[in-house]
């Protein structure tokens, strides 16, 4: 409507009141799924799917090529990888691999947590590790390896060294910035309840730092698998037993191709185990419980 | 009431206080030279528009602060850091920790300062966890409580440390209008059962009325002593009431006088 003025007025209506509102009227309120849609919600169930559906691919191109040279088919992979694991090389090597890996992981760690430490703790500190993060976080950890053969010889403490190096960074640099994310009222709450020096980082700035400290430690894996698998290939056997990229070098020299896609589908399976069972676990235990990650 | 100068000595004593702190450009003064005294069972309301620096008085109390001139000392001693004598309830609902379920965010403090633990600590945070009506959630974690549920969460702990004075910076301005009037309620249900301290932050005038014994007005830029007034026959019910609209009057009139004042020169000119 439109009073004289040219303004428009909403009309005046009626007022009403409702006493009851039948039930019946709004049909189906809640309804279960069926039990197909109820797996297919399942996050692993359709991983699951993907991997076969990309493994009967690989069947059917591998027998259409017939050249088991350059490309074998996923059944010959399969047999060469449970015989090798079994009665092969394959478990040793696996262990060798990952024997350095987590000595190589948790002295990584371990440096990270001073120098975070030692960030947190004074000006100094907090300049030095964000110019030596700035400086050596793009540096891929492999490009150290020629050095690293210098200095320690062929052997375990070069690889530890590089995985050091590609896991340190990382994880320093995430750390940091997680502890500097702490929102100022937690920080003040903490305090509030006298909390102080050692006893307030651990109880207050580690766990409210703990998504990006985690997502630090995701990071820092990944680089020190592909780092070592890589560093592996370049410089082959140490002392007696050799690791997993030493395995895949090895079969490639004899033109054991199936044994090759064993050792890659290994280092795979490895990286998909710890991000998809291990962390996932972390993270299921910790930030998603706790509503800090979705 | 008993008369003031009978009773016993104030616990807290605000003595000339001025407060300054620095942003990147500029060295701010929030309060200059404010005095006042908190007595044992007060609710004490400083009020005051955005800019009178209300909470940062309130962090100095908590410690939190340093004043350039003048003391600030809680029980005849000088207050120099933050404690658990002075339980303080945020505005910000990120207070209560993540990671750590109702119970477990209430016995926390107590176990940080040793004054309870284990069983005894449980049973105190269940004792005021009940309090506040969130007996069925204590299993859970904040990030699936409401925002008004996640304020009773640090009221309660707060309150189970049994703090001298329970600080608490404008607890409510994050919540809905309904909420908000419960929790006032709730709050002085509470006041009436415990009789603990509080200084109360806000910058609603009606709340101050509502909540507060004794309302501390101050005036912005820097935040000084406009008034003390006494509130203390006020509550909800009286909201309508022709006194109540008569302090709500005087107060706001107090605050907004040298708009006011602007305008009427304005409007002159």
């Amino acid at each position: 409507m439109i009073d004289t003025a040219g303004k428009i007025e909403p009309p005046v209506r009626a007022e009403f009141e409702l006493r009851d509102v039948a039930a019946a009227q709004f049909g189906e309120v809640e309804r279960p799924l069926s039990a197909f849609e109820r797996v297919w919600n399942q996050a692993w169930v359709r991983r699951a799917a993907i991997v076969a559906f990309l493994a009967l691919a690989w069947e059917i191109y591998g027998r259409t090529l017939d050249n088991p040279l350059m490309f074998p088919p996923f059944w010959d992979v399969a047999q060469a990888l449970w015989h090798d694991f079994v009665k092969g090389p394959l478990l040793s090597r696996m262990t060798t691999t990952l024997q350095v890996l987590i000595l190589g992981y948790s002295a990584g760690l371990a440096i990270a947590a001073v120098f975070t430490t030692l960030a947190v703790s004074t000006r100094f500190g907090n300049d030095l590790l964000s110019t030596l993060t700035a400086m050596f976080n793009p540096l891929p950890a492999i490009a150290l390896l020629p050095l690293a053969l210098l200095w320690f010889g062929l052997g375990i403490p070069s690889l530890v060294f590089v995985i050091i190096h590609s896991v340190l960074w990382a994880v320093a640099l995430n750390t940091h910035t997680g502890f500097k994310s702490v929102s100022e009222t937690l920080r003040m709450a903490g305090q509030n309840f006298g909390l102080r020096g050692v006893a307030y980082v651990r109880k207050i700035l580690i766990p409210a730092a703990f998504p990006s400290i985690l997502a630090g430690l995701k990071i820092g894996w990944a680089f020190a698998w592909r780092t070592l698998i890589a560093a592996e290939l370049v410089f082959g056997v140490s002392s007696r037993s050799g690791g997993l990229g030493w395995y895949i070098f090895e079969n490639r020299n004899l033109l054991e191709t199936a044994n090759v896609f064993a050792g890659l589908l290994t280092v795979i399976v490895i990286g998909l185990f710890v991000e998809g069972v291990i962390f996932r676990a972390i993270e299921a235990r910790t930030v998603r419980r706790w509503g800090m990650q979705r | 009431m008993p008369d003031a100068s009978r009773s016993a000595p104030p616990i807290l004593k605000v003595d000339g206080v001025t407060l300054q702190y620095k942003t990147t450009e500029h060295l701010v003064t929030a309060t200059y030279r404010v005095s006042f005294e908190v007595h044992r069972g007060d609710r004490f309301v400083l009020l005051g528009p955005s800019g009178c620096g209300k909470s940062t008085l309130l962090k100095g109390v908590g410690g939190f602060m340093t004043p350039v001139e003048g003391t600030m000392s809680l029980n005849g001693r000088i207050i120099d850091r933050p404690g658990p004598d002075r339980m303080m309830v945020f505005q910000e609902f990120d207070q209560l920790l993540p990671w750590k379920t109702v119970l477990q965010n209430v016995m926390f403090p107590m176990e940080c300062a040793g004054k309870w633990r284990g069983a005894e600590a449980a049973e105190r945070a269940r004792h005021f966890i009940e309090k506040v009506n969130l007996t069925k959630f204590a299993e859970v974690y904040p990030h699936m409580l409401s925002g008004g549920m996640k304020q009773r969460v640090a009221i309660a702990r707060a309150m189970a440390m049994e703090p001298d004075i329970l600080l608490m910076d404008e607890p409510y301005a994050a919540l809905d209008a309904l909420t908000r009037r419960k929790m006032q309620e709730e709050l002085l249900e509470l006041w009436d059962d415990v009789r603990f301290t509080v200084l109360f932050v806000t910058h609603s005038i009606e709340e101050a009325i509502v909540v507060g014994s004794r309302i501390l007005v101050l005036s912005p830029h820097p935040g000084r002593v406009k008034a003390e007034l006494n509130c203390h026959q006020f509550g909800h019910t009286a909201q309508g009431g022709v006194e109540f609209q008569t302090l709500q009057r005087r107060i706001h009139d107090m605050l907004f006088a040298e708009r006011i004042e602007a305008e009427a020169a304005d409007a002159h000119d």
